[in-house]
């Protein structure tokens, strides 16, 4: 198994990469084939991510390291490795591709190969960001998201999908722009620190940066992350892109898309810039805050389904947010397994909006009523999912926030108490959306003769139904897990901010996420 | 083996709520009771065996969540508070199982409801027995949601489904105070756990006012769930849920759970003078006020509602003023009486093919004998007629909040008060249903209940009025059992309080019990002349005070207040907010500076005319510019 326990981070990025390329060969109106074709590759590869969970060993080290050499006069390797942050969005990413193939079946007919494609290349680039370990690497994996997801919403999208599209892409791109500017400028400085260039998160922990150098780099880093997490007030994009996009790009968008920035902010921002982070740290906690109010009060007066759960995103990825930057152990394991969680329930969330779409072709809440007595099994589990969504003690939603709010309260105790506000406002609008969409009188013909879950339908939403349950009441094996890794984060951020000399501590800091040391 | 207790209805939930239709309407019903009798069973089990050995017993069944120092498990404890409580759910709730067999026969959602009732149990239990903060938090939650779920069981009707997110949603309020309260905890104590808490050293090295925030917010929490002033709000649209939930969630068990958290962390509490006088203000507050309320509302479940919230009243005005054991012993008690109350007025509604208001009732005594006589043993236990279950344990609500340190003159005079009111209430009601001319249109054929429905009522009542016997006050010369076997629970909280009953008390606990008894009895007269011999009365006097009949029979206006000073502004706020603000100002600003670059290419584009002369027009200005430029400097 060695030989796998090398390997497993290529193959898992490079199989449905691969696969993509075999599938663009069949014919496109062999949509059988491509459909089976893409749904077999997918749960090909979440089995292959199992072998990620099974072998992964709870301590602080990188695991399942790699290191290709690829262009040496520039220093660029194309290196990989997990530690307990990066495997479960890398499971998240696994466990959310067959789904969002399911989700599509038989709502996608227009050029289902592209689609398949699409998706498959979009899992690659996903699992790329948070495995690699190459800032050159994850630049590439973090913009090649970009093109399939543009194509995505732009081609499959409804309404106004250029419209979305092109704003995802705007704001998507403004960011990374500055983060170019900041891997040029740490590349520059390796080169002169260090003697040979480099990108290896390993090396630009040597690097000894100037506190102003430090200041805009985290501005840079931050600003992308910020927009794609998406943090307040850099979230305008996220409702049309999320509302537009087929279910299938809803489903990765809220699931996967949006954890990259909450990946980024805990793989850079803290171990990377920890000198200038307490100056920042208000201002990032502030904007959580109000996020996560402001995301709630907007989701209430949403008259479309997909938006409200879009502006739930924002007030849940505000809770993640305030937990990295409280910068507690609890606080940041209680971040990460939110991320894991808001992908599970808000992707469940998307899937189950998808199929009502698919029958009513109607997204607007006012067009229903009374689903419940049509629709008993769907409203069931929807119930569910939006418990979890609630943070209801025993499904999953609860474990992630409660962590962050009990870490946090440590070091920012009148944050957590508005945030803990926002706690009442998430079940205002959520029961609100349910008592309109699925009680009262089923008083609309068009809702009468609904057909309930199919088997292709069930067969989507009964694992993450599963995961929802198991994550509430046994969270241990993942939170053992995720916690050497976060812990190591904060005690080498802990060491810095309180010793004088930085270059030193900063290799330290790192050591986090150090692959074997270059030659 | 304690875990047991919780299993059997977790297990009867997932086979009703899985099963669903597959499983017939008698099954469901008798899957759902016999796990909840296998529970009572082993607790009764375990009660021998707890008397026999004196400890807690304990089972530790696995690690929730754990991250660094801070780790919570799934474990369950069986003291004597917690016995006291798994009793009364189980054993009350049992006898509500089987007489919901009868109730619901013919439902459609058969089986949903036994699942949820089995879910309900299931979470109560976690409440009652978990051995610490969080996994308590669970069933807190878990109890709230199947109460969500029960009162809009109906789902049809808007008004039931908005009543049960109402009241989901006004409990989560009281969350927010409970999760506050935790994580206060957790920052002081370094554990959630009730054995790393309740200990009187640890607590005396915190900061009084630490203490004080967090009883507060636990109290918060309290007054959610339990249904105080100000959070009181969603009880009586609780009602509108089928009756045994009522019963069984609205009135014996869930509601209770605030009462419960305060006996459990009683030590804690009474560490804070401040918080204990104002629980136990807010209590009588509450016992008052709900008891006005009562007295014109004429739909009987309501009545029942608004009882429910005066009784909760009473027990936090006990453990207000630091009588745990006496709060707890109302408790049990009132999921006798008040268990039994609801019943009955199942019975009837169920008789009367659904009606609930008893403007349209009376003369059902021969129609439906054994609810009359079950629900008279309620009225009277309620009431506190002598030597019923109730007079013993409002009676030592009384005397303590009279005798002790947080209570006084006031708070028991105010309670001696409502206990007249709520004597004159209860016979009221049950006077307009059972005496008097019958009300009822002819298309209602009142009958008796089956015997399913009916043998619950009659055990319900013997205890009602045996139930009382446990706690014989002292002053009798009898031992106070329950006193006792609460003594382990509570005691380290009650001998943190130092008792003042002996400096200037002017009556002593007999001439105290007799003015109860008096106001009990004035009660009852007086609902028997207004409601029995001279049914004009009450209405005249509904006239001649009719401002404050206004005000009473529209509840003090709390709803329409709360609608206009939150529900309506959030909403509305929130309405504008997106419209002026995300959607002009954000967005506003990203497709303005899209636009911006648009209206600056398209200027821009003009100066590329592909006319040579006006390039060299440029290159000529530009030449003496730099030329001018080099010169100046």
């Amino acid at each position: 198994m060695t030989w796998l326990n090398e390997h497993i981070l290529t193959i898992l990025i490079g199989f449905p990469l691969g696969a993509a390329g075999l599938l663009l060969s069949v014919k496109q109106s062999n949509l059988k084939i491509i459909r089976r074709g893409a749904l077999i590759i997918t749960i090909f590869e979440f089995f292959i991510s199992i072998f990620l969970y099974t072998n992964f060993k709870p301590i602080a080290q990188l695991q399942f390291v790699e290191r290709i050499p690829w262009i040496p006069q520039w220093g660029v390797d194309f290196a990989v490795g997990v530690d307990g942050i990066s495997l479960f969005l890398v499971l998240l990413t696994t466990f959310l591709g067959p789904i969002a193939v399911l989700a599509s079946w038989t709502s996608i007919q227009k050029s289902v190969k592209g689609f398949m494609v699409s998706l498959l290349v979009m899992e690659s680039a996903m699992v790329g960001v948070f495995v690699v370990t190459d800032l050159f690497f994850f630049y590439i994996f973090w913009e090649a998201m970009l093109i399939p997801m543009y194509f995505v919403i732009g081609i499959w999208g409804s309404g106004r999908r250029i419209y979305a599209a092109i704003k995802f892409v705007l704001f998507t791109m403004l960011g990374s722009l500055f983060m170019l500017v900041a891997i040029i400028y740490l590349f520059v400085q390796t080169k002169y620190q260090l003697g040979h260039p480099s990108l290896a998160f390993s090396d630009l922990a040597l690097l000894a940066l100037p506190m102003k150098a430090q200041y805009y780099l985290f501005l840079a880093f931050a600003l992308s992350f910020a927009i794609k997490i998406p943090l307040f007030p850099f979230h305008t994009w996220l409702p049309d892109a999320h509302t537009e996009a087929p279910t299938a790009g809803s489903i990765i968008l809220a699931g996967v898309l949006l954890k990259m920035g909450g990946y980024g902010f805990i793989r850079f921002c803290i171990p990377l810039f920890p000198k200038v982070l307490p100056q920042f740290v208000p201002l990032l906690i502030a904007l959580a805050v109000v996020g996560i109010i402001y995301g709630a009060l907007m989701a209430m007066v949403q008259p479309d389904l997909k938006r409200l759960v879009a502006y739930s995103s924002v007030s849940h990825l505000g809770f993640v947010v305030l937990g990295i930057f409280a910068l507690t152990t609890p606080s940041i394991t209680g971040g990460v397994i939110q991320m894991v969680n808001h992908g599970i329930s808000t992707g469940a969330l998307f899937l189950l909006v998808g199929m009502l779409y698919d029958r009513r072709h109607t997204r607007m809440i006012s067009d229903f009523g009374g689903l419940a007595r049509s629709l008993p099994k769907y409203s069931t589990v929807f119930i569910i999912v939006v418990l979890a969504s609630i943070g209801l003690p025993g499904l999953n939603g609860f474990v992630g926030e409660f962590l962050i709010l009990m870490g946090s309260f440590a070091t920012h105790p009148t944050a957590v108490i508005i945030a803990t506000f926002g706690v009442i406002l998430t079940a205002v609008y959520l029961l609100w959306m349910v008592e309109r969409v699925f009680f009262g009188k089923l008083d609309k013909d068009e809702n009468k003769n609904l057909s309930d879950l199919s088997k292709r339908e069930w067969s989507a939403i009964l694992p993450i139904i599963l995961v929802i349950v198991w994550l509430g009441i046994y969270p241990k094996p993942v939170l053992d897990r995720i916690e050497p890794s976060v812990k190591q984060l904060v005690d080498n951020y802990e060491m810095t901010i309180n010793s004088e000399s930085s270059d030193i501590d900063l290799e330290i800091a790192f050591k986090g996420i150090q692959g074997e040391s270059r030659p | 083996m304690i875990g047991l207790i919780p299993f059997f209805p977790l297990l009867g939930f997932l086979i009703n709520g899985l099963g669903g239709k597959r499983i017939s309407e008698r099954m469901s019903g008798i899957i759902a009771s016999v796990v909840v009798g296998l529970s009572f069973i082993v607790a009764i089990t375990l009660f021998g065996e707890f008397l026999k050995i004196g400890t807690p017993l304990e089972q530790t069944l696995f690690t929730w969540i754990a991250v660094g120092k801070f780790t919570v498990s799934f474990s369950y404890v069986l003291d004597s508070l917690s016995l006291v409580m798994v009793l009364v759910i189980t054993g009350v709730g049992l006898l509500i199982h089987i007489f919901s067999i009868g109730y619901m026969k013919g439902d459609p959602g058969i089986q949903r409801y036994f699942s949820y009732l089995n879910l309900f149990t299931f979470m109560m239990l976690t409440l009652v027995m978990s051995d610490n903060f969080l996994a308590m938090f669970l069933g807190w939650e878990g109890v709230g949601l199947c109460s969500y779920l029960l009162i809009g069981f109906w789902f049809e009707d808007p008004v039931k489904a908005a009543a049960g997110k109402k009241a989901f949603i006004v409990n989560r309020i009281g969350d927010f105070g409970f999760l506050l309260a935790m994580f206060l905890i957790f920052s002081r104590f370094g554990s959630l756990k009730f054995m790393d808490v309740l200990i009187p050293q640890q607590i005396a090295q915190i900061p009084i006012e630490i203490v004080t925030a967090i009883t507060l917010l636990l109290f918060l929490g309290a007054t959610g769930k339990s249904a105080q002033i100000p959070l009181h709000i969603w009880l009586p649209d609780a009602m509108a849920g089928p009756t045994p939930v009522s019963a069984l969630i609205h009135a014996a068990t869930m509601v209770t759970a605030g009462v419960y958290l305060i006996a459990r962390c009683g030590i804690l509490f009474a560490a804070s003078e401040i918080t204990m006088s104002v629980i136990a203000v807010i209590g009588i507050l509450t016992a008052f006020f709900a008891a006005t309320i009562a007295l014109t509302e004429t739909d009987i479940k309501k009545v029942l509602a608004y009882s429910t919230i005066s009784q909760l009243g009473f027990m936090f005005a006990a453990v207000g003023v630091g009588a745990f054991a006496a709060g707890i012993f109302h408790l049990m008690t009132h999921a006798f009486f008040k268990g039994l109350l609801f019943l009955a007025a199942g019975s009837v509604i169920h008789g009367m093919s659904g009606e609930q208001n008893m403007l349209k009732m009376g003369g059902l005594k021969q129609k439906m004998p054994t609810t009359y006589w079950t629900m008279l043993a309620g009225v009277a236990a309620i009431s506190g007629l002598p030597l019923l279950s109730g007079f013993f344990s409002k009676d030592e609500i009384l005397w303590n909040v009279y005798s002790s340190q947080f209570g006084g003159n006031i708070l028991f005079g105010i309670g001696l008060f409502t206990a007249a009111m709520t004597a004159f209430y209860m016979f009221r009601l049950f006077f307009m249903t059972f005496h008097g001319d019958r009300r009822w249109s002819k298309e209602v054929s009142p009958h008796e209940s089956p015997k399913i429905m009916t043998i619950p009522l009659i055990m319900l009542a013997v205890l009602s009025v045996v139930g009382g016997f446990i706690g014989i006050p002292e002053s009798w010369g009898g031992h106070n059992f329950f006193h006792q076997f609460l003594q382990k629970s509570t005691q380290d909280a009650t001998g943190y309080i130092t008792h003042q009953y002996s400096s200037g008390l002017l009556l002593s606990e007999n001439i105290l019990m007799i003015l109860s008894i008096v106001a009990a009895i004035g009660g009852l007269l007086l609902a028997y002349r207004f409601y029995v011999q001279r049914p004009d009365i009450p209405g005249k006097i509904s006239k001649s005070l009719s401002i404050a009949y206004k005000l009473v029979s529209g509840k003090y206006f709390i709803d329409e207040l709360y609608g206009l000073l939150f529900v309506r502004p959030l909403r509305n706020g929130s309405e504008l907010f997106l419209k002026k603000f995300d959607i002009s100002v954000i967005d506003g600003i990203a497709n303005g500076s899209g636009k911006v670059m648009l209206v600056l290419g398209n200027k821009l584009r003009r100066i590329q005319t592909g006319v040579m002369q006006n390039y060299a027009a440029v290159i000529f200005l530009g030449v003496i510019s730099i030329i001018f430029y080099l010169y100046l400097k």
